[in-house]
């Protein structure tokens, strides 16, 4: 499959990257092949393979409602570009919004 | 109010699960905490730290599915939903695409125009997933940083999505007080609001008829809905919105996609967000970090043994078993399973039904509203109530006195109807001792006795207050229907 510039702005603009048009058409070209290369899987005749979710044969892996200890807030915060002391702090995000859980 | 169209209103409701510990790790829940200080390299996102499923989400997930007559799956399984948003450090929600926990079901409740109607929303699925983290944004937006806090991040949610069955703000309303109560029967969920622990989103679009053909309107999805009095104005609000909009502009559906407006509950208007374009493309994919969760007939069985008395079946016991008004079961039951137990252990203790109803409506929620405390708090205990109830069925107290006691109890607990008779120096009087004050009174009052002679009965009452002057102990009931005795006997 053929990925366009435009399917690289899609996919970058969803990344929130940005590219110039150099880095686009050299970014199709590169993408184009990884998708070539993963579209060799549909080589193989899956008829009467059952889907699966999950390539592992374990399932229902659960752990118990117990309390563990964490990370104490300085270490949380250690590696953050920026904080101060009590939250991470990003730059400023402009307007709302607009996914899913809120 | 006659409106010219049928509203259309379908609500997606994020519950807090009442775990101890999060989602995928074992950091803390609770509400309040300073910010990231209940974090762990899971919730934090960090490279390489690797989720692991809380069986006790699993199993209040599948409670409530069951409570919501929900199908449960036998397999369920999780997907990465990406977006990006500096309160979601991983850069996806772990949640459920296409084999969520629970699967279609409904919810009856009592349709607040015809209270004696029942209505019923389709439920398309409940599914669990994660929540995000907190961002604070600086008032003077675009100025100063945002501030991020981690805490709630990785608090399982169950999200319960229903069909567009609701067709007006109050039976939304309605459905979301119905389901709320429901989910604090379970104890899946403390449902507070404030907290943030029952959020609603409504998607609402409007059918108007029209030279005998239904157009509909552009979707609109309602969020920020942090109150039910919200939920009800907004699409109040947005309902009238799009009728206008949709005379200025013709614009039906398919003309322009599904837009999202967040509720100004102060200006009491619903404002459009701004979207990306892409908003929508969350290309979900499986999480390989999680592997599928069966769902055995012992987590069925555990969950099934967990879901107590629904409320709606409370309320058809408190009617059908105890002849209680509809209405009053309904204030019982809405107070929480709490005030149900209370009402069941005066009626095991031998009290009146319908008395012990009005004496829990009206004494008991009372002191509870005015002291702001829960009934698990409460100092007079069903017992002691109960028997104060049946001192009056006995004759031994009346009604006012009988409140004496229920007053002197609040500051005295602990003691008995006995002891509380004795404080207040309420006496049993022998009914000759009445019937002597009775014929005092009589000779005292011969017009009060010349009226009623003439058919006015209601004259006696001017002799009740006379006679709890001349004994405070006077049972006014008694009074009248002794005077009346007395009286007739003359005739």
């Amino acid at each position: 499959m053929e990925l366009s510039t435009d399917d690289i702005r899609k996919v970058a603009s969803l990344a929130r990257l940005e590219f110039s048009e150099q880095e686009l058409a050299s970014f199709s070209t590169q993408l184009s092949r990884i998708v070539a290369f993963v579209e060799k899987l549909n080589e193989v005749d899956t008829a009467g393979v059952e889907e699966m979710a999950h390539p592992l044969d374990v399932h229902s892996v659960l752990r118990a409602d117990e309390l563990q200890p964490g990370l104490s807030r300085e270490s949380a915060l250690h590696n953050a570009p920026s904080h101060d002391d009590e939250c991470f702090l990003v730059p400023p995000v402009l307007g709302q919004k607009s996914h899913g859980s809120r | 109010m006659e409106v010219p169209y049928k509203i259309v209103i379908g609500l997606e409701v994020h519950v807090q699960l009442s775990t101890r510990t999060k989602l995928f790790c074992g950091c803390s829940t609770e509400f309040g905490a300073a910010p990231n200080t209940q974090v762990c390299p899971v919730c934090l996102g960090q490279p390489g730290a690797l989720p692991v499923m809380n069986r006790s989400a699993i199993d209040l997930a599948i409670r409530t599915g069951l409570a919501l007559n929900c199908e449960i799956a036998s397999v369920t399984k999780w997907d990465r939903k990406n977006y990006f948003y500096p309160d979601l450090p991983k850069g996806y929600q772990i949640s459920q695409f296409d084999q969520p926990i629970c699967g279609p079901g409904y919810l009856e409740f009592s349709d607040p125009d015809q209270p004696e109607q029942m209505l019923r929303v389709r439920l398309i699925r409940a599914h669990l997933e994660e929540d995000a983290g907190k961002s604070m944004h600086d008032e003077a937006a675009g100025k100063s940083a945002s501030r991020i806090d981690l805490n709630r991040t990785g608090t399982p949610l169950l999200e319960i999505v229903s069909e567009p069955d609701l067709h007006s703000p109050q039976a939304a309303k309605a459905y979301l007080t119905e389901l709320r109560l429901l989910l604090t029967y379970l104890g899946v969920s403390d449902c507070n609001m404030q907290e943030g622990s029952l959020r609603a989103d409504a998607n609402i679009n409007l059918h108007i008829d029209r030279d005998g053909e239904t157009l509909a309107t552009p979707i609109v999805e309602v969020k920020n809905l942090n109150s039910f009095r919200a939920v009800e104005r907004a699409l109040i609000y947005e309902s009238q919105r799009q009728y206008d909009e949709w005379q200025r502009t013709g614009a039906v559906l398919g003309d322009a996609p599904k837009r999202t407006f967040g509720w100004d509950d102060q200006r009491g208007v619903t404002i459009p967000q701004r979207e990306k374009e892409e908003s929508s493309d969350y290309r979900y994919f499986p999480d390989p970090d999680l592997v599928p969760v069966h769902i055995t007939s012992e987590q069925l069985e555990y969950a099934r043994s967990q879901l107590g008395e629904s409320p709606s079946a409370i309320r058809q016991r408190l009617v059908n078993e105890h002849a209680l008004k509809p209405y009053d079961a309904d204030v019982i039951v809405s107070q929480g399973r709490g005030v149900v137990d209370y009402f069941d252990r005066m009626i095991q203790a031998g009290a009146n039904a319908k008395r012990s109803s009005s004496w829990i409506q009206q004494e008991v929620l009372r002191v509870m509203n005015e002291s702001n405390q829960g009934i698990e708090d409460f100092c007079i205990t069903a017992e002691q109530l109960s028997e104060l109830v049946l001192a009056v069925d006995a004759g031994d107290l009346d009604t006012t006195r009988a409140k004496d006691v229920f007053q002197y109890w609040l500051q005295h607990p602990g003691s008995n109807v006995q002891s509380a008779k004795q404080a207040l120096g309420i006496k049993d009087v022998d009914q000759s001792e009445i019937e002597a004050l009775c014929r005092e009174l009589l000779a005292e009052n011969p017009k009060i006795v010349a009226q009623y002679k003439e058919g006015n009965t209601k004259a006696l009452g001017a002799l009740i207050g006379a006679a709890k002057k001349k004994n405070a102990n006077a049972d006014p009931r008694l009074v009248r229907e002794l005077s009346q005795k007395i009286i007739e006997a003359e005739l």
